[in-house]
């Protein structure tokens, strides 16, 4: 029975695609008010290539953290497929979905919600290795010790509990305890960004060796385009539930075409106070609106310097397609055009 | 322009925890002119925001400043009396803070929060307050202030907080705004408004900014001098373009290409420094950041150096200087091979692990 179960996994690792992402839908419904949802997903098609990192970035509440909620299987989605390896894991329960679960770990955004406060560290860094039950007890507290070290923390701070952490650490240890399972796939939502720089910098660099060794994906959510853009191979742009544009590293930033991309990578200061003198942020116009009703046509259309309203970007939802270079999709009827 | 403003001489701050001593501040001197825009970039516990919340005295406990002087036009706020301060605090120096949502009151509104801001000082009347809120509002952008000032802070977004904040700050026509990490917990599209808005602010209302950060880019963006602090004291000082050109010390050096570039593509390995910052309860002897450095001799380690003058109004507290390493060296510390070493003996450990696995499974 088990050998039958591994057996296609294992006949697909040629498939260059990691996981495949097609039509996926969320929508969290609201209750009362005359009901209605929240559109946090609404119709995203992805993929992620096997050993590359896929860097997804968008402001606050685009739904990127949603999406990775429904990719590893946290979060149910309203529709769509998403597969790994593949394997359609959407529908997959109990012992099924735990065997993929432990190829694919997270890494969340806030380390103070995402460590229990009453286990202490080395009991948070050895419960997904008595969950997979990895190794002897003995391996598992050196392992526990090797991945305090590894994440730039004494290794003697097992007994310790998370409130004497600074937030720093505290994301050091989520980092550790995604990494304590061997995955091949890892999630980082907004991994890095509660970091110091210099911790930062060890902490990319780490990612980077990592998937060098062990030919890992990741899928890299992060809001710093920089660090984005250094750390991976292709970038999605998501805005309001949609991604609006891919592409590889340095194409999105030579030559983007979706006027979103383009407004988003003007905003970022550059540490260069010649090149900062002459930077001119383009200033979008008011705020990002309400996923519950997301605008007609473009969704961008409201806050877009280039659109057509009423016309063409107000009435008509524009398709995700190849647009400047190779390997590049955006989803705008007057693409390149910004 | 060229009046000082507020001059820090040799400040002390220290927490008396019952781990011992934390000398958070230890022997900061700085200075900011009238209308100038000052930097003061770290990383979290190197005592920027210490020093901040020392020029206002409000170090939580069990914090005390312990020695030094902090002029603001010649007064010594160390030495004002209770009324004294709290006359200081908003009217000449105002603060803003990383997180809006924290720092705003909840259940009063918005509009009432900025008014008590200027009522407590009773510089504006009651009736001239309501009226300059809505002025304020628009001062910072907020789009029909007529109306959101009757908001609460829930229903305002992010950005809309922290420019609520700014204007609270604004309220008394202070002429030292501090703004502690004031983008942080913001998105970049609002990050860049909001830099946007400060800067304008400092052209036309000509109000002296020190921009608490640890980002460098923001400083580059924003600030004409900036200050480097690492472990509670100065590292090196000096005029944005300068530090950012050619920074002497090494800890500048590393904190500026330990961050990429938006505008670059990936060329080398991020220069990681090693190791943690120093526990400042128990600093190490000689220079503070020698247990880090990559460019360490054996003077480092045994004697402090001051800060000394490396270039026209640049400073620096290093007794070997950028400008003296070797190209070797420089070229061997951007290769920093510390991670790929971790790397392999997780990559040995975890193939221990999955045969073990296997093992289980298989049984």
């Amino acid at each position: 029975m088990q050998a039958a179960e591994r057996a296609p996994a294992s006949s697909v690792t040629a498939d260059p695609i990691l996981l495949r992402v097609a039509g996926a839908f969320k929508h969290f419904p609201i209750s009362g008010f005359g009901g209605g949802a929240v559109r946090a997903v609404d119709g995203v098609d992805l993929e992620i290539r096997r050993g590359e990192t896929l860097g997804l970035v968008g402001e606050s509440g685009c739904g990127k953290s949603t999406l990775a909620r429904l990719i590893t299987a946290l979060l149910p989605a309203t529709a769509g497929k998403i597969v790994f390896d593949g394997q359609d894991i959407t529908r997959l329960r109990g012992w099924r979905l735990r065997r993929v679960r432990r190829k694919m770990q997270m890494i969340f955004q806030d380390p103070f919600a995402s460590l229990d406060p009453r286990m202490t560290v080395g009991d948070i860094l050895q419960e997904p290795l008595d969950n997979f039950a990895i190794g002897s007890m003995r391996d598992r507290r050196r392992r526990v010790q090797e991945l305090l070290r590894l994440v730039g923390l004494n290794p003697n701070f097992t007994n310790r509990y998370p409130h004497e952490f600074s937030g720093g650490q505290r994301q050091r240890i989520g980092i550790a305890r995604a990494l304590a399972v061997n995955p091949s796939f890892i999630v980082c939502d907004e991994a890095v960004s509660a970091l110091d720089v210099s911790i930062q910098a060890q902490i990319i660099n780490l990612l980077q060796d990592l998937q060098k060794e062990f030919q890992l994906t990741y899928l890299f959510i992060a809001h710093d385009l920089a660090v984005v853009r250094h750390l991976s191979d292709r970038i999605a742009v998501m805005y309001l539930g949609k991604v609006v544009e891919t592409a590889g590293r340095n194409d999105i930033y030579e030559r983007p075409q979706h006027p979103y991309t383009k407004a988003l990578l003007s905003s970022i200061p550059v540490p260069d106070p010649a090149v900062e003198r002459e930077r001119a942020p383009i200033s979008l116009k008011g705020e990002i609106p309400s996923p519950v009703n997301p605008p007609s046509g473009c969704r961008f259309h409201p806050r877009c310097p280039i659109a057509r309203a009423p016309g063409i970007c107000s009435e008509q939802e524009p398709p995700l397609e190849a647009h400047g270079a190779r390997d590049q999709v955006a989803a705008c009827h007057f693409a390149g055009q910004a | 322009m060229g009046q000082t403003l507020l001059q820090i001489e040799d400040l002390h701050t220290q927490f008396f925890t019952s781990r011992g001593v934390v000398r958070a501040v230890d022997g900061v001197s700085l200075h900011i002119d009238a209308g100038e825009t000052l930097g003061v970039v770290g990383e979290s516990g190197c005592g920027k925001t210490i020093t901040a919340l020392s020029v206002l005295r409000l170090v939580p406990e069990p914090g005390k400043i312990t020695s030094g002087r902090i002029l603001f036009r010649g007064r010594d706020v160390t030495k004002m009396d209770d009324e004294e301060i709290r006359d200081f605090r908003g009217s000449d120096v105002a603060m803003i803070f990383q997180d809006p949502m924290t720092s705003l009151n909840p259940v009063t509104k918005v509009g009432f929060q900025i008014e008590e801001a200027m009522t407590a000082h009773n510089r504006f009347s009651a009736s001239l307050a309501k009226t300059r809120v809505v002025e304020l509002l628009k001062r910072v952008r907020v789009p029909a202030a007529e109306t959101r000032v009757k908001d609460y802070p829930h229903q305002f977004s992010g950005g809309m907080r922290q420019r609520a904040m700014i204007a609270m700050g604004l309220a008394n026509e202070p002429s030292l705004l501090i703004a502690d990490e004031p983008t942080t917990a913001l998105d970049v599209t609002v990050q860049a408004q909001i830099i946007q808005l400060m800067k304008q602010l400092n052209r036309e209302l000509g109000t002296a900014m020190m921009l608490i950060t640890h980002n460098m880019a923001l400083v580059a963006s924003l600030c004409q001098r900036v200050v480097v602090m690492y472990a509670g004291r100065i590292v090196e000082e000096g005029p944005v373009e300068q530090i950012f050109r050619s920074p002497q010390h090494p800890y500048t050096w590393s904190l500026l290409r330990s961050v990429p570039r938006v505008d670059e593509a990936r060329k080398d390995r991020l220069v990681s420094i090693r190791g943690l910052p120093p526990d400042l309860t128990n600093p190490p002897p000689g220079c503070k950041f020698h247990p880090r450095c990559p460019f360490v001799i054996d003077r480092c380690r045994v004697e402090e150096p001051s800060l000394g003058e490396v270039a026209l109004n640049q400073v620096a507290r290093c007794w070997v200087l950028m400008r003296n390493v070797k190209e070797d060296d420089v070229a061997a510390a951007k290769a920093s091979a510390l991670s790929i070493e971790a790397a392999q003996k997780l990559k040995a450990d975890a193939e221990a692990a999955a045969a073990e696995v296997d093992s289980v499974a298989g049984s």
